[in-house]
């Protein structure tokens, strides 16, 4: 087991140089100067656009330019943002446990929703209950974001005014952030009313950025049980005489979780590609919305950096995934 | 995440336990600040944060207007020769006095200078104390070209020393970037280490104090006791940040903010329709054009060019690009600015008449390239669209046209070109309210290669432009700018197509707040009736 995480392990260091390659080049690939797009229809003299080419370090090669960067990376530097002119490393940081908050809500609803329905569908293949939700998850794989998310809006805290719009918190609670997670700050503010207000700014973010995660793992557990429940030893519970509870929780949905926990570790790319549009709508100060305004800015340096962050959350998660189902089923290791 | 403060602890202790006196007003602004040091950037949505509530600079913008007014400076002369301003400082104004900094000293002629200075200066220890610190706005307005020297004559006056006499100086230090700092305050912050905070934890003396920000979130600020002009009628002004127009016009709705900037268009009426709101409108200071290359044939015969001007049906633009949010445009400079020459008559929509003209002037079957910009801006939220009805304008006066576009930076770039190929579309959003700024940048002989995308280049116009510089008073200026305006008609360098007509929706009970014709969002003497 140690050699097989070992080598997952080593397995990362490429993944990252490739990573830290494309997150380089992939801004700069775009069109567009960050020096031009600042200046704006305002322009700008020659003389001074190579003064801040010169200040940013643009007016090296991009090979120069890559190996700063990656010796930088090595000592912890991101570099510093062009546009607040905050190291990427310190921004990042404030804005991700915001993030984080809004995905685990998200992929814990979507667990703690999609198994079960799964299960279902899978129990009553072929009714009419099975078809509803597989016909709903598809509707709600297919689901555009942003769409959704104001259409939840507009019902839920537009007419019905069960939910606020957007934000993480009422306005009129102000606390120092401790631990940057607004549950768990809210909680230690010792405010009346505070921690029921940042879960009420939760719900409408969960459900949408929960959407497509929940409509995919919903998919994957009741095809994975209807696997399983074919099986010889599952007609073997049964014949033994055992409630369908425990031949269905019990002895097919441990083995039936297999494959649903790689997907589950898969959903954490989705997540984050949600939570860039999710973000967006519901006014989240979090890393999705912080990418987005830098891609349109060409903030060369929070990109590359943020895309680096994110990869490698990303990497780190799934390396947790691939080592957990190592646990769960033996036959991987090998 | 770490600018919190005990001060604000109890300043929201305060709020919480009921003061029923305590005023909220809530702002649902479109995005965070860059920083706090507005000399440091260009961008609208940090001056709101910044310079707007928390600074004051030695000139000032009378509120609604583009004229400039005493700030801290009380008065000001200017010598014979132009080349040199004295300001008369404010005595008795206070700098803020916040949990993380306690003035010792008020305002003076120190922490003009260096407000100034940082930004001249190379050597100065603040010039470079963030990385990657530009004074954009500074180099801009060419200050490092203009400015000879800051002196201080004594504690309350300051002598500002130019390199040639400009007129638009007095409005140029209106603008954000001439916003006043402490001087004791960024001498703390060199002392402790931590320069960079007088881009995260401002100190001015504006009518707001900073008391906390949440990066893309909320900003938070609390009104301030001593203000020289008096303290605000609100306590508290909260920034909620939030992005999306319709998510923003939501919480307008629901309740959650008291008002908000750039509803989306076509949603106006029925933000006016409701009850809870009002909207106030305003022409934007900006104009968007097609701006023809007059050094090439056959756009070198001003006939040709207002020929195609009267083929350009405007009417259907305002409906069709700016859903009734703009305005039709007959001058190079909006309608709020001084100088703006009401008597000029536009070019009549007459496309029988403009196709008549251009076969008088020998101009058959032609065909020319429009430039079509690949962003939205408030002069032309949507260039395609605008691009597509030209087009077709274009064509029932027998002119053919190829629509082309550019990533944003390129095109900027390429349509300075003298050999250009074609008409291109842009516009302009004024700096300081002067008209200078359109009139010599956009259509002046220097900015041609630049910032002139028609390459125009005219005597008589750039003699009227160049002598209003460097008269003194406005009454005399602005004669001159309107026969300028007479000229730029006749001769048509552009077709002046829109100036975007902005609104600002809010509840009911905000009262006191003044639409700003150069584009800020200003909370000075706003109030919220009960």
């Amino acid at each position: 087991m140690l050699r097989f995480v070992f080598y997952r392990l080593a397995l990362l260091i490429p993944t990252f140089i490739g990573v830290s390659i494309v997150s380089f080049a992939f801004i700069r690939l775009l069109p567009g100067d960050p020096i031009m797009l600042l200046a704006g229809e305002r322009g700008i003299s020659q003389d001074r656009y190579a003064e801040l080419q010169a200040l940013y370090g643009f007016d090296q090669p991009l090979v120069v330019q890559y190996f700063n960067y990656l010796l930088g990376l090595l000592q912890g530097d991101l570099g510093t943002s062009i546009v607040t002119k905050r190291p990427v490393l310190q921004e990042f940081l404030t804005l991700f446990p915001a993030t984080l908050e809004l995905s685990f809500c998200a992929i814990l609803l979507a667990i703690v929703i999609g198994i079960p329905v799964g299960v279902l569908a899978a129990v009553k293949r072929g009714t009419w209950l099975d078809q509803t939700v597989m016909g709903t998850a598809l509707v709600g794989y297919s689901m555009p974001i942003f769409w959704w998310g104001l259409l939840l809006i507009i019902l839920f805290s537009g007419i019905l005014g069960w939910t606020p719009v957007s934000g993480r918190i009422s306005l009129m609670y102000f606390f120092p952030p401790v631990t940057g997670f607004m549950l768990i700050d809210s909680l230690l503010s010792g405010q009346a009313g505070a921690f029921r207000s940042a879960v009420s700014h939760l719900i409408l973010p969960s459900i949408v950025l929960a959407t497509i995660p929940l409509a995919v793992i919903a998919r994957q557990t009741r095809s994975a049980m209807l696997e399983v429940l074919g099986e010889d030893y599952v007609r073997t519970a049964r014949s033994k005489g055992l409630s369908p509870a425990r031949v269905i929780g019990l002895h097919a949905l441990r083995n039936a979780l297999i494959p649903v926990i790689t997907t589950i570790g898969l959903q954490v790319g989705v997540l984050m590609a949600g939570a860039i549009l999710t973000e967006t709508i519901f006014s989240w100060p979090g890393i999705g919305k912080w990418m987005v305004d830098s891609v349109f800015k060409r903030d060369y340096a929070v990109v590359q950096g943020g895309l680096l962050l994110i990869a490698g959350i990303i990497m780190i998660v799934n390396l947790i995934v691939d080592v957990l189902y190592g646990l769960i089923n033996p036959r991987i290791r090998h | 995440m770490k600018r919190f403060s005990f001060a604000a602890a109890l300043l929201a202790a305060t709020v919480l336990s009921g003061a029923a006196s305590a005023k909220t007003l809530v702002y649902c602004s479109e995005g965070s600040p860059e920083g706090f040091d507005p000399a440091l950037y260009t961008a609208g949505t940090t001056f709101d944060a910044s310079s707007k509530p928390v600074y004051n600079r030695l000139v000032q913008f009378e509120p609604g207007t583009t004229n400039t007014v005493p700030g801290l400076a009380e008065s000001w002369e200017i010598s014979d020769d132009g080349l040199e301003i004295t300001f008369h400082l404010r005595e008795g104004v206070k700098f803020h006095s916040t949990d993380f900094f306690t003035p010792s000293r008020d305002f003076n002629a120190d922490d003009v200078i260096f407000s100034f200075e940082r930004q001249l200066k190379e050597d100065h220890p603040y010039h470079a104390y963030v990385e990657g610190a530009s004074w954009e706005y500074f180099n801009a307005m060419s200050m490092p070209d203009l400015l000879t020297s800051i002196e201080k004559i004594d504690d309350h006056t300051v002598k500002f020393v130019l390199s040639r006499p400009e007129a638009p100086m007095i409005a140029n230090l209106a603008m954000d970037f001439a916003s006043i700092f402490s001087k004791e305050y960024a001498d703390q912050l060199a002392e402790s280490g931590s320069m960079s905070d007088l881009n995260q934890k401002p100190i001015g003396t504006g009518p707001f104090q900073f008391v906390a920000y949440q990066p893309d979130a909320v900003i938070r600020y609390q009104a301030n006791p001593d203000y020289w002009n008096g303290k605000q009628p609100i306590d508290d002004l909260v920034f909620a940040i939030t992005t999306e127009n319709s998510v923003r016009q939501q919480k307008l709705l629901a309740g959650e903010c008291h008002i908000m900037p750039y509803p989306n268009p076509a949603d106006i009426e029925s933000l006016k329709a409701n009850d809870a709101l009002k909207v106030d409108e305003q022409e934007g200071l900006n104009v968007g054009y097609l701006a023809y290359n007059t050094q090439q044939e056959p756009f070198d015969n001003p006939k040709v060019r207002k020929a195609l001007n009267m083929a350009i049906n405007k009417d259907a633009i305002l409906d069709a690009v700016f859903q009734g949010a703009g305005q039709a445009a007959k001058n190079p400079i909006p309608p709020t600015m001084w100088s703006y020459d009401e008597e000029i008559e536009d070019d009549p929509y007459d496309p029988d008449a403009a196709k008549a003209m251009l076969e008088e002037e020998g101009v058959t079957d032609l065909s020319m390239k429009v430039w079509a910009m690949p962003v939205q801006r408030p002069y032309n939220p949507n260039a395609r669209r605008m691009a597509e009805l030209i087009q077709e304008d274009f064509s029932k006066v027998g002119v053919d046209v190829e629509i082309v576009s550019y990533e944003w930076g390129e095109y900027l770039e390429r349509s300075k070109a003298v050999d250009r190929d074609g008409a291109v579309l842009l516009g302009w959003t004024g700096d300081n309210g002067d008209p200078d700024n359109f009139l010599a940048v956009l259509l002046g002989c220097d900015a041609v290669a630049g910032s002139n995308r028609a390459q125009w280049c005219n005597e008589e116009f750039d003699a009227l432009v160049q002598k209003a510089k460097t008269l003194p008073t406005q009454e005399e200026r602005a004669e001159l700018y309107k026969e300028a305006q007479v000229v730029f008609k006749r001769e048509a360098p552009w077709a002046t197509i829109a100036h975007s007509v902005v609104h600002m929706p809010m509840r009911k009970e905000v009262t006191g707040y003044k639409m700003d014709p150069l584009g800020g969002h200003h909370f000075e003497g706003v109030d919220l009736a009960e």
